[in-house]
C-alpha cells in the first residue's frame, strides 16, 4: 500500500516567514529520491535548493513558479511506499501523511494544513530566531486568514514548464560583446558565417533594424481587464523609500540645458587612450567627476538632515541608481572623491556588474551621500528625481543627442543634454542649488575644468 | 595579510595534498607520535572523517526539510577536528565552539544530541562531567574563557606536572579566526600565561568569520597572536589529519606535564556556508573554494592509504557506514516530537527561582487561552 505525503515549505533561514518558488525541478509523475533537489526557492536572504524529504512519486506541485508561499504551507505531494514511511514519520507535524483511501480528500487536507499556518492574532512574526509560523495543527486559527489561506492553497494554476535553453548560438566573444553593447538579441540574428557563426555584419544589420523599427510590434491588450501585481520585495522597498523621501523632504528641482560636445569628445579620447584600455568610459563617468568637483565647491549639497543638525560630509559616497532585473537599487561608491578618473571608471563598472548579477549587498547601498540617476540611457531628456532617503541632492543625467545650438550667433549642431537635479529645501536653498548645477554643467561643457 | 602572504607562512605538514607522507627535519619532534600509530588508527581517522562529512551533508538536508532550526556545516575541517580530537587524552577536558562535530565524534558524543540542540529541543543534551566534552558555545569567545578557567582549576587542584603522568590533566579550547578578534581570547591568553595553566588553544583558521575575511581579524599569522602574552604557538596544515593529531598530542602531553599554555593555528577552510542561514556566494569567489577543495583532508588521506595498500573494500565500507548513520539519524530526527514546554524553564537556574516560575505560569496561561478559543 502507498501513502500520500506532503512537504511543507520550511524556514531555511532562521525567522523567514515566506519564500518564492523560483524553479521546479520535478513534475507530477516523476519518481523522487530522498534528498533529491526538487526545487529552488528565493528567500529574503538567498537562493536555496530544497532536497526532497521522502522517496516516492510526485502527485502534485502545490505552488507554482513565481508564487510566494508562506512557511509551513505544503508545496508538493507524493505517494510514498511503505518502506519510505520509516524515514518520514507520521508523528511529525511538518509532513502529514495519510493513506491512499483518504487521498481523494487531499485538497481538503491541504486546505487544513494551509489554514494551520495562518498566524494567531497577537503573535507577530519574529525578527530573529525561527518558528514564526506553523505550530501544531491542533491550534484553532482565525477564520478570515484561514479562508484566505485555503483560497491560496486550492487555486493552483498549471505549473510552468521548465524554461527552454537558449538555442545554439555560435559567435565569437567580441561579436557577443558588440551585440550586447548594441542591444542585439543574438538568438534573433540570422547567421551568415561559413560555419553558421554570427558575423559582425550580421550584428550590425540587426542593430540597425532594431534602432529603426524599435517597438514596432506592440503586444495585443490582454483579455483580462485588469492585472494585479502583488506589492512585495524590492518593489515594496522602493515604494516605502520614495514615499518617505517625498513626504519628509520638501523637494526643489531645477534644470539646465548644456552643450556636452566637449564631454563626448573627451570620452572618445579616453576610450582611445592606452590607460583606459578595457575600461568602460561613458558620459556618466565625466558626470560623476563633475559632481564630485562641484560638491567640493558647494559642500552643503552633500549632507544629511537630522532635525537637530545638518551633517555636512567631507567625503563623497557616490550613489548610482541602477535598474536591475529585481528592481531599482542605489548602491554607492565609497570615498569616490579620493579616486582618480581611472579608479572611478573601474568602480562604476564594478558597481554596475555587481548590480546586474544581483549581488549588491546592504553595505553597498548604505551611507550614500549624493546620487546620480542616468535616465538618459532610456532615451529621455530629463526628469525630476526623488531624493534617496538620507541624502539632500540627486542629479538626473538626460540623453545626449545632436540638437541645434546657438554658438556665436550661429545655429550649429551640437551634442546637447539636460541636467536635472532635486534638492532637499530644508538644507539647500535656490542659490546653492543653482550654483551646484551650474558648476556641474560647466564641467560638462568644458571638462578641462576638472584640471582645476 | 593577504591569502598569498598567509600561504607562505611555514606550517607543520606531514601529509601533502597528494597524500605523500614526510617529516621535515625542523618538525622531527612530531614524527614519533605518528610512528606509534597502527594501521587501525589510520583507518579510524579516515572512517571518522568520512562519517563526519556524511553527517554534515545529511544534517544540511534535514535543515532544508524543516527538521532543524539551523545547521552549522564543518565540511573541509574534518582533518583539523578528527586529528586533534584523537590527540586529546582520556582525562583532558574539551571546550568546543558550535562547529566541532568531528571532535564530538572522537569523544563518543551521540550525534543526535547535536541535532536536537540545533532543532531547538535541548540545550546540548550530554553531560560534560561524563564526556569531558563541554556544551557547544553559541556566543563565541566565551568558551575560551571557560576553558582557561577550567585549566587554572586543574592547576590549583595540583593535577599538572605530577610524577604520576597518567593522572595529569590538560584542557583544549576550540575557536575560530573570528573569535581571535574578541577580547575574550586575548584575556584568556593572559590568564593562561600568567597562571601557567595546562591549556592548548586550538584555533581553526577557516578563513571566514561569517562574511568577514581573516585579513580583517589580523595582520600577522594567528599562531603568533599569543606570543606577546607569553603563549607560544605553531601553525599546522589543518587539512592534514596526521599533523593535527601529532601536534595536538605533543602539546597536550606537554601541557599535562607542566609545560604551560600553547597555541595551535590549524590553517583550514570552511567549504560550506557559515550556517544554513547565509549564502557564501555573496562574499567569496568560487575560485577560492576550488583552491581549497584541491587540498581536501579526506582525499589526501585516501591517497596515502591506497598507497599503503588499502583497497576499495575499506572505502566502500566507510561509505556504507556513512549511509547507515545518515539513514539512522534521519529516521530518529523525523521521529523527534516536541519537548514538554517546561523544559525551557528547567535548566535556567540550578535551584527554584520565583521569576522563572512566574514566567512559566504566564506561558502556561497563554497557551491555555489559545487552545480554549483564541478566536
Amino acid at each position: 500500500m502507498t501513502q500520500l505525503a506532503f512537504f511543507n515549505l520550511p524556514d531555511v533561514g532562521e525567522g523567514l516567514t515566506e519564500a518564492e518558488i523560483v524553479t521546479w525541478m520535478v513534475k507530477p509523475g516523476d519518481t523522487v529520491k530522498v534528498n533529491q533537489i526538487i526545487c529552488e526557492i528565493e528567500t529574503a536572504k538567498s537562493l536555496v535548493e530544497l532536497p526532497c524529504p521522502f522517496a516516492g512519486v510526485v502527485t502534485e506541485l502545490l505552488a507554482k513558479e513565481g508564487e510566494t508561499v508562506e512557511v509551513g504551507r505544503p508545496i508538493i505531494s507524493a505517494t510514498v511506499s511503505d518502506g519510505a514511511v520509516g524515514s518520514v514519520s507520521v508523528s511529525t507535524t511538518s509532513i502529514p501523511i495519510i493513506d491512499e483511501a483518504t487521498a481523494a480528500a487531499a485538497h481538503t487536507l491541504v486546505s487544513d494544513a494551509a489554514a494551520t499556518v495562518a498566524k494567531d492574532e497577537g503573535k507577530s512574526p519574529n525578527l530573529v530566531g525561527y518558528g514564526a509560523a506553523g505550530h501544531g495543527a491542533s491550534r484553532r486559527r482565525r477564520p478570515a486568514t484561514g479562508a484566505a489561506a485555503i483560497a491560496a492553497a486550492t487555486t493552483h494554476a498549471p505549473v510552468a514548464a521548465p524554461v527552454a535553453g537558449e538555442h545554439n548560438v555560435i559567435a565569437k566573444p567580441p561579436i557577443r560583446k558588440l551585440a550586447k553593447d548594441l542591444g542585439v538579441d543574438l538568438t534573433k540574428v540570422t547567421a551568415s558565417g561559413a560555419s553558421g557563426e554570427i558575423t559582425r555584419e550580421d550584428v550590425m544589420g540587426g542593430a540597425q533594424q532594431a534602432s529603426v523599427f524599435r517597438n514596432l510590434t506592440t503586444p495585443a491588450a490582454p483579455s483580462a481587464r485588469e492585472e494585479r501585481i502583488p506589492v512585495k520585495g524590492v518593489r515594496k522597498a522602493i515604494a516605502t523609500a520614495m514615499v518617505s523621501s517625498a513626504f519628509t523632504a520638501p523637494h526643489v528641482s531645477i534644470f539646465v540645458d548644456v552643450d556636452a560636445t566637449r564631454t563626448m569628445e573627451y570620452v572618445k579620447r579616453l576610450k582611445a587612450s592606452t590607460d583606459f584600455a578595457g575600461v568602460k568610459v561613458t558620459p556618466l563617468l565625466i558626470m560623476a567627476k563633475a559632481m564630485i568637483w562641484a560638491v567640493r565647491r558647494n559642500p552643503t549639497v552633500n549632507s544629511t538632515w537630522t532635525d537637530e543638525e545638518i551633517i555636512v560630509h567631507n567625503f563623497v559616497n557616490f550613489g548610482i541608481a541602477a535598474a536591475t532585473p529585481r528592481g531599482l537599487i542605489v548602491p554607492n561608491i565609497k570615498d569616490a572623491d579620493q579616486m582618480s578618473m581611472l579608479e572611478l571608471a573601474k568602480a562604476i563598472e564594478q558597481l554596475a556588474a555587481t548590480a546586474r548579477e544581483g549581488k549588491t549587498t546592504q553595505a553597498d547601498m548604505k551611507d550614500g551621500t549624493i546620487t546620480i540617476t542616468n535616465i538618459g540611457v532610456f532615451g529621455v531628456d530629463t526628469g525630476t528625481p526623488i531624493l534617496n532617503p538620507g541624502e539632500v541632492g540627486i542629479v538626473a543625467l538626460g540623453s545626449i543627442r545632436p540638437k541645434p545650438w546657438v554658438v556665436d550667433n550661429e545655429i550649429l549642431i551640437r551634442q546637447v543634454t539636460t541636467i536635472g537635479a532635486t534638492f532637499d529645501h530644508r538644507v539647500v536653498d535656490g542659490d546653492v542649488a543653482s550654483r551646484f548645477v551650474q558648476d556641474v554643467a560647466s564641467v560638462i561643457e568644458e571638462p578641462a575644468l576638472l584640471l582645476d | 595579510m593577504s591569502a598569498q602572504e598567509s600561504a607562505r607562512v611555514p606550517m607543520v605538514q606531514l601529509l601533502s595534498p597528494d597524500g605523500q607522507y614526510g617529516v621535515p627535519k625542523e618538525y622531527a619532534e612530531y614524527a614519533k607520535y605518528i610512528e606509534e600509530l597502527t594501521e587501525a588508527d589510520f583507518l579510524k581517522f579516515y572512517r571518522d572523517m568520512a562519517v563526519m562529512r556524511r553527517f554534515d551533508v545529511e544534517a544540511t538536508a534535514l535543515q532544508r526539510q524543516g527538521q532543524l532550526g539551523l545547521w552549522v556545516p564543518a565540511i573541509g575541517q574534518e582533518g583539523a577536528q578528527i586529528g586533534s580530537g584523537y590527540g586529546v587524552g582520556h582525562l583532558d577536558h574539551i571546550f568546543p565552539s558550535y562547529r566541532e562535530h568531528g571532535v564530538a565524534i572522537t569523544h563518543g558524543i551521540d550525534l543526535m544530541a547535536v541535532l536536537k540542540m540545533l532543532r531547538g529541543v535541548n540545550h546540548g543534551g550530554w553531560n560534560p562531567d561524563e564526556t569531558r566534552f563541554h556544551l557547544y558555545a553559541i556566543v563565541l569567545g566565551t568558551q575560551v574563557l571557560h576553558a582557561t578557567g577550567y585549566a587554572m582549576g586543574v592547576k590549583f587542584d595540583g593535577k599538572v606536572g605530577t610524577p604520576n603522568l597518567a593522572d595529569n590533566q590538560a584542557v583544549i579550547s576550540y575557536f575560530g579566526d573570528g573569535a581571535t578578534a574578541e577580547g575574550d581570547v586575548s584575556e584568556s591568553f593572559l590568564f593562561a600565561a600568567t597562571n601557567h595553566a595546562p591549556i592548548v588553544f586550538f584555533c581553526q583558521n577557516n578563513q571566514w568569520a561569517i562574511s568577514s575575511p581573516v585579513n580583517s581579524q589580523t595582520t600577522v599569522p594567528l599562531y603568533l597572536r599569543g606570543s606577546g602574552f607569553g603563549v607560544p604557538g605553531i601553525r599546522i596544515d589543518g587539512n592534514d589529519v596526521l599533523a593535527s593529531y601529532a601536534v595536538t598530542k605533543k602539546h597536550m602531553d606537554d601541557a599535562r606535564n607542566g609545560g604551560g599554555p600553547f597555541m595551535i593555528e590549524a590553517l583550514t577552510y570552511r567549504v560550506g556556508a557559515h550556517t544554513t542561514s547565509d549564502d557564501p556566494t555573496k562574499y567569496r569567489t568560487s575560485e577560492e573554494v576550488e583552491y581549497w577543495k584541491a587540498r581536501d583532508p579526506l582525499d589526501r588521506l585516501e591517497k596515502f592509504l591506497r598507497r599503503q595498500g588499502i583497497g576499495d573494500s575499506f572505502f566502500e565500507e566507510c561509505d556504507a557506514a556513512g549511509e547507515a548513520m545518515a539513514t539512522d539519524i534521519r529516521a530518529q530526527t523525523f521521529a523527534l516530537g516536541e519537548p514538554p514546554i517546561e523544559n525551557m524553564f528547567q535548566h535556567v537556574y540550578s535551584e527554584p527561582h520565583p521569576y522563572i516560575e512566574e514566567q512559566q505560569q504566564w506561558l502556561n496561561n497563554y497557551e491555555a487561552s489559545l487552545e480554549g478559543g483564541a478566536e
